[in-house]
Formats: C-alpha cells, sequence, structure tokens
C-alpha cells in the first residue's frame, strides 16, 4: 500500500497539463525587476547605486540578519533605477530595475554541462554558500536554506526529506525538474545531507508521477543513503507536516518544528538550486515555472530568469487567451492571483496558471449545513467552520484555544465546501489576527 | 390530626429564624459597599456603552469618574459638555471643558479621479481585502470601500455613498466614539476638532508614495509638492512620509491652502461661497 498521511485531504482534478513538455529556456526579458524581499524574513539591502553596470550572478542586495537572504543579478546590464514595484505579496516592494544588455555571467561561475558528483566543501562551507548563493526553500515558502541547515545545540536531526511530491494541480516544474536534472538534484541531496551530517535522506513523490519515481528510483541506486518513496496521491502532501508523517510516521507536535522530530524537509527544485550553487558556483538568479491554463495556446515549463515580468512568461505560451478571468501566481489551491501581468517572477514563482472567466469566479456563499466535510478535509484536524463563525464574530481568544494559528491556509475547507462559504478568507483573518495579538501579549510581558 | 397545622407552621417558622440569622450574618461579612454616586453618574450618562470613552461601559466610566481626583483625560465624546456638566454636578467636581470631535476620511478617492485596476470578488472585507492586496486601485494606502467602518458605527452616521464609493460621516450624529477609526485597517478615518458651523479643512488623502506614484493612481492625492506648506501662516500644515497633515487645533479656517493646492486634495466644507478671484489677489498685493 501506498504511504500518505492519515488525517483529512482532498483529491482536486489533477490537470497536470504540462507534465510532458520539456524545460526550455526562457528568452531574456528587456528588463527586469528584481524584488529585494523575495524570501521570509528581513528585506536585503541594496548595494548597487543607479547606473552601476552589473553581470549575470553578482550581489545586488545583501542579506540583512541571520533570517533573511542575498539577492543576484538575474541579467547583465545597467541598473536603470531602484524603485517600488508592485510583486505577488499584492503591495509594493523595493526592487533594483535592470535594463539588460548583452548577458555576461560572473566569472566564478562553472558553465559547463558537466556534472560535478565529488563534494568538496565541509559542512560548515556548504552552509555559508547557501548563505551567499541566496538559497531559499523553492516549494513555495521561500525560507532562507542556510536557515534550516543550521542545526541548533540540543537539537539533532537524522533523517532527510525531500519533497517531490508537488501535489498542487497543474505545476509541472519539481516533476520535469526530476525528470531532467535527475542526477544534479541527487547530488544536490548529498550535499545537503552532508551539511546536515545525516546518513539518510528519503524522497516523497506521489504515485501521479510514475516517470518521476522510475527515473529518480534508478538514479538513486548510485548514492549512498538515498532512497526513493511512492505516495499516494492527495493534496496537502506536499506540506512539511504532512509529508513527515506520510514518510517517516512521526508527528510534529502544534507549533513546533520539523527539527522537534528530528527531521529537516526540503523540496526537489532546493535541493538543485543547492547543487548549482555548491558544484557550480551559480547562485540563485534563475528557477523552473510552470505556465499553463486550460485555454492557454502554448503551455510549458521554463528556466526563467528572477525579475522577468509575467507579461513575458505568458507571451511565451501563446499570449493571453481571451476568456482568462484569473491569473493565478503558484498553484490553484494556495496561490495568490495577480493583479497585473508587471509583476515580477520571483524566487517562490513555482507557477503561473491562467484561469477562463467562468472557472475563476466565486460562487455565491450559502449557509452552513453542519455537514462537517470541512472538518473532515482538515488534514491537520481543525475544524474550520467553527474558526471561520469565530474569526466572523471576533471571537479571536476562543480562535486562538481552537488552534486556529496550526492552519497552514492550504485551503482543502474551502475546496470541498459544499456551501461554497469563505472558510479559509476568515479564517486567514482570524489567523493573523490572533498572531498580532499573542505578539502584543509578548511585547508587554 | 388537628395538631398538623400548627406544627407546620412553628416547624416553618422557626427554619425561617435560623435561616434569617444565618443570612443576616453572613450579609454582614460579605458586605461590599459601592458608592451609590456610582448608580447616579451612570443615570446620568447616555448609555451608549460604544467605548468612545476608552472604558468597557458607561458603568466602567461611572467608576472610574468617581473613583478620578479630577475629569482630566475622562471624557463621554457621546455626551459631550451636557452630560459631563451633569456629572461635574452630581460629583461637586470641576468639569474639563473638552472640544468635541468628529469623524472624517481622510481620502477622496472616487472611481472618478482613482481609477479601478483590477476586480476583488473575495469577501467583501475591508480588512480581508487589505490583507490580501494593495485594491481594486493602484492606491495602496486609500479607501477599500467594503464598509467596515459603517458597520462599525453604533450611531447611524455613516454610509456608502453609491456614487463615490466612500463612506459619508453625518456630523450631526458622529458622537466621535471612535469605532471606525479602529475598523478601518488603513486608518483613513480621523477624529478632528469639530469647528463652528460645522465647518471642515483637512488634506483627504493618505497616500505616502512619491508625488508620481500617488498622482499615477489618483488624480486627487497629495503629492507633498509643499504649496500648502508654504502658505500657511499659522504653522498649522506639516509634511511627513511625502503627505500634508493640517493639525485642526492650529487651523484658522483661512482657506489659502485649498486654493493652492494643485491636485485638489484638500477639502473645505460648510463655508460661505467664495468672494471672486481678483478681488482676492488685490487684498493679497497690498498685504
Amino acid at each position: 500500500m501506498l504511504k500518505t498521511f492519515p488525517i483529512g485531504g482532498v483529491h482536486p482534478p489533477e490537470n497536470k497539463l504540462t507534465s510532458g513538455s520539456e524545460i526550455q529556456n526562457l528568452p531574456i526579458p528587456a528588463g527586469v525587476a528584481i524584488p529585494v524581499s523575495q524570501h521570509i524574513g528581513a528585506p536585503a539591502m541594496v548595494n548597487v547605486n543607479k547606473d552601476e553596470k552589473v553581470k549575470t550572478g553578482q550581489v545586488i542586495a545583501r542579506s540583512k540578519g541571520f533570517v533573511s537572504s542575498n539577492i543576484h543579478s538575474s541579467v547583465s546590464g545597467k541598473v536603470s533605477k531602484i524603485d517600488t514595484i508592485l510583486d505577488s505579496t499584492g503591495y509594493r516592494q523595493t526592487a533594483v530595475f535592470i535594463t539588460v544588455e548583452g548577458d555576461e555571467w560572473i566569472e566564478t561561475i562553472d558553465r559547463s554541462g558537466e556534472i560535478l558528483t565529488d563534494i568538496k566543501l565541509s559542512s560548515e562551507e556548504i552552509i555559508r554558500k547557501c548563505l551567499e548563493s541566496g538559497i531559499v526553500g523553492l516549494g513555495g515558502a521561500t525560507f532562507p536554506s542556510h536557515v534550516k541547515l543550521t542545526v541548533p545545540a540540543g537539537k539533532k536531526c537524522d533523517v532527510l526529506l525531500i519533497n517531490g511530491v508537488e501535489c498542487e494541480p497543474y505545476l509541472t516544474s519539481d516533476h520535469r525538474l526530476m525528470l531532467e536534472r535527475g542526477e544534479e538534484i541527487l547530488i544536490g541531496v548529498s550535499i545537503l545531507m552532508k551539511a546536515l551530517k545525516v546518513s539518510r535522506a528519503m524522497i516523497g513523490i506521489e504515485y501521479n508521477k510514475p516517470d518521476a519515481i522510475a527515473h529518480m528510483t534508478k538514479l538513486a541506486t548510485a548514492f549512498q543513503g538515498i532512497t526513493v518513496h511512492a505516495l499516494k496521491v492527495k493534496y496537502p502532501q506536499g506540506a512539511e507536516k504532512q509529508l513527515i508523517k506520510a514518510l517517516i510516521n512521526r508527528e510534529v507536535p502544534s507549533g513546533r518544528l520539523p527539527l522537534d522530530v528530528n527531521t529537516v524537509v526540503h523540496n526537489v527544485g532546493t535541493a538543485f538550486a543547492v547543487y548549482e550553487a555548491v558544484q557550480k558556483n551559480k547562485p540563485l538568479f534563475e528557477r523552473v515555472v510552470t505556465i499553463t491554463g486550460k485555454s492557454v495556446a502554448k503551455p510549458g515549463n521554463y528556466f526563467v530568469r528572477i525579475g522577468t515580468p509575467v507579461r513575458d512568461l505568458i507571451a511565451a505560451a501563446g499570449g493571453m487567451p481571451e476568456d482568462t478571468g484569473k491569473i493565478v501566481s503558484g498553484g490553484p489551491m494556495m496561490g495568490k492571483a495577480l493583479s497585473s501581468t508587471d509583476i515580477p517572477v520571483v524566487k517562490g514563482t513555482s507557477g503561473i496558471i491562467l484561469f477562463p472567466a467562468a472557472e475563476s469566479e466565486r460562487k455565491e456563499s450559502m449557509p452552513c449545513i453542519r455537514c462537517a466535510k470541512c472538518t473532515r478535509s482538515c488534514a491537520l484536524n481543525l475544524e474550520p467552520f467553527l474558526l471561520m463563525t469565530l474569526s466572523e464574530k471576533g471571537l479571536f481568544e476562543r480562535a486562538e484555544k481552537e488552534r486556529i494559528t496550526d492552519c497552514m491556509e492550504c485551503g482543502s475547507c474551502s475546496y470541498t465546501c459544499p456551501a461554497s462559504r469563505p472558510l479559509l478568507d476568515y479564517i486567514r483573518l482570524g489567523k493573523s489576527t490572533v498572531i498580532k495579538m499573542s505578539r502584543e501579549r509578548v511585547s508587554k510581558q | 390530626m388537628s395538631l398538623t397545622i400548627p406544627i407546620t407552621i412553628i416547624t416553618l417558622s422557626l427554619l425561617a429564624l435560623v435561616f434569617a440569622v444565618i443570612l443576616y450574618f453572613i450579609a454582614q461579612k460579605f458586605k461590599i459597599f459601592e458608592d451609590p454616586r456610582i448608580d447616579e453618574v451612570q443615570a446620568a450618562l447616555p448609555a451608549a456603552n460604544c467605548g468612545g470613552c476608552g472604558f468597557a461601559g458607561c458603568r466602567n466610566f461611572a467608576e472610574a469618574l468617581v473613583k478620578a481626583g479630577s475629569f482630566e483625560g475622562l471624557n463621554c465624546p457621546v455626551g459631550g459638555a451636557t452630560v459631563m456638566g451633569d456629572v461635574a454636578k452630581i460629583l461637586g467636581k470641576e468639569a474639563v471643558a473638552v472640544d468635541p470631535l468628529v469623524a472624517v476620511l481622510m481620502c477622496n478617492g472616487s472611481p472618478e479621479f482613482r481609477p479601478h485596476t483590477s476586480k476583488y470578488d473575495g469577501v467583501p472585507d475591508c480588512r480581508m481585502a487589505h490583507s490580501l492586496y494593495l485594491g481594486e486601485t493602484d492606491c495602496s494606502y486609500g479607501c477599500l470601500s467594503y464598509g467596515d467602518c459603517v458597520r462599525a458605527c453604533k450611531f447611524d452616521a455613516m454610509y456608502m455613498d453609491p456614487a463615490t464609493g466612500l463612506p459619508v460621516v453625518i456630523d450631526d450624529k458622529c458622537v466621535a466614539c471612535g469605532a471606525c477609526v479602529k475598523a478601518c485597517p488603513r486608518h483613513l478615518l480621523e477624529l478632528r476638532k469639530k469647528a463652528k458651523k460645522d465647518r471642515k479643512l483637512y488634506v483627504a488623502c493618505s497616500n505616502c508614495d512619491k508625488g508620481g506614484p500617488a498622482r499615477r493612481a489618483c488624480k486627487v492625492a497629495c503629492i507633498a509638492c509643499s504649496k500648502c506648506f508654504n502658505v500657511c501662516e499659522f504653522g498649522a500644515i506639516t509634511i511627513e512620509n511625502n503627505l500634508a497633515y493640517i493639525d485642526a487645533f492650529k487651523c484658522t479656517f483661512c482657506r489659502k491652502c485649498v486654493t493652492e493646492c494643485p491636485t485638489g486634495s484638500i477639502l473645505e466644507f460648510n463655508f460661505p461661497p467664495r468672494k471672486p478671484k481678483v478681488e482676492e489677489q488685490v487684498e493679497t498685493k497690498t498685504v
């Protein structure tokens, strides 16, 4: 029987339209806008000036504090301005605008196609390399990887889990990466293992990608300690806590981290970025993005330079279909609607989905009939209908007791609700209010 | 048989006596003294329980009033000077004069000035839209138009104007309880000093972006050009974070800033019509 997590979960239509399309290089755009905050934590500090010449891979913003990340130029050219731009957070953020001139990379990057298996760096050097290369979790949460690799004193890690689940419908960037860059990913996993000083790594892949499972299993035989595991297809299996439960049957307690159950989870995309950073000296300035949608003419997977406007990506896919009602960055379940096509691709952009108008409109919300479908779908054992009501009525103390902050906002409850109630909208509101309240409480003490 | 009734009466009377004695002593032992003036003060308050005074309700405020040495910092915005005068009489204290306030909206971005750039189809709630993105227009500071403030108002003093998509404050009904100020996720409402004849003059904008982006998002945005700051003779105008602000306590309602403002972001209400422009120019020249 295939492994999976025991509680909750849904299975939305997969719609993986692009699982057969090879990853192509998106042509370098005429200009990019690179936001300085593409990760969780403090925004990076810009260290280039207007009219300065930059090369591809050059640091343009330095990390500020431990939980932060370096930002590199994804193109070569001239800094045209440092201004604000609307990005996928929905608000304007500081960004470095670069006008492209040629494509001159910094000399230290190894651009040969050769695959380097030998890991020369020590554990500390690998972590420093991740920090310098601006590696963040590419699964979508964009948590700086060097923080995750630094095991605090008193904690230990005995197994590394690699997330190749890609449970979101439509997205295929990790799938294609595993098929086309499998060996690099496995070397990346070995590097992560060395950094964490663990001897065992497990790669979890959902069973709707049998080709990737077969390919990775075959390649993994050459690597010590890495095993590949097929998982049942169920959303949200790509969530950290659910993947840990599915693969090694450990439960992360409420409000705790994977390290509390002696494990760390990294995405396959991150493993690939770590390979490129450590073995090839290439900082994170491009990533695989899936551009898809039911009426898109040429959906596909592309290596996209960070900062490329979404408009260019849509153009490469054959232009915006006339019936487009919504542009979503990320997966359809957890992704965010974009309000402009000028928004740049950032480190956390795993896909751009163009939904037809008919599919993108919300259905009318009806009264709750207490069918408890939302409770059954919740992978974290919460009661979404109750949390929604508490948040709607402003009973935030009670919502806190009902563990509203445990919610990972996967959207299974809203997806499954037969009355189309905006469950997640209210839960998100309650969650942010509760977090604000508890922060105020801490600062008062 | 005939004794049943007298025995019952005697037993019950004895029991009643015993309980009465117990209850008397318990009542004496656990007696809580409550200042009778609290009830009197509470009766004088408007019983709106709006929280505008900063206390949980009128009872809570009455307790605070009775306990307080002076009325400094204690004011019932709903009752105003009359109610506070009554309370002062009950407590034999001096009432502190407090300027009455009124809520104003620091945004004038109707669709005519601030074009829509996207469509929001989520829950029509300002807090939610605010947490997701800058809103249906390009201004990340302006009114979201979903009416959280109107829902928060317990005095029916606000309504949404369907033409402008902005909330309107009915001055006569507004008691300055501050519920709308707290409800607005973008902090667009401010309690300002109520002037004579309900005159109002303020910068109806909260956009902290630089001039260019602010103007592109909204035609009536404050671009922090400093013209109003330079023309004001009373030091009532400050400019901070690319935004001008008029201090209602210093403003003399001379209205010079209104004519000076190139974007028309300073609004005036309830003023008599202006004199023809020519005369005004002559006047300034002679000065």
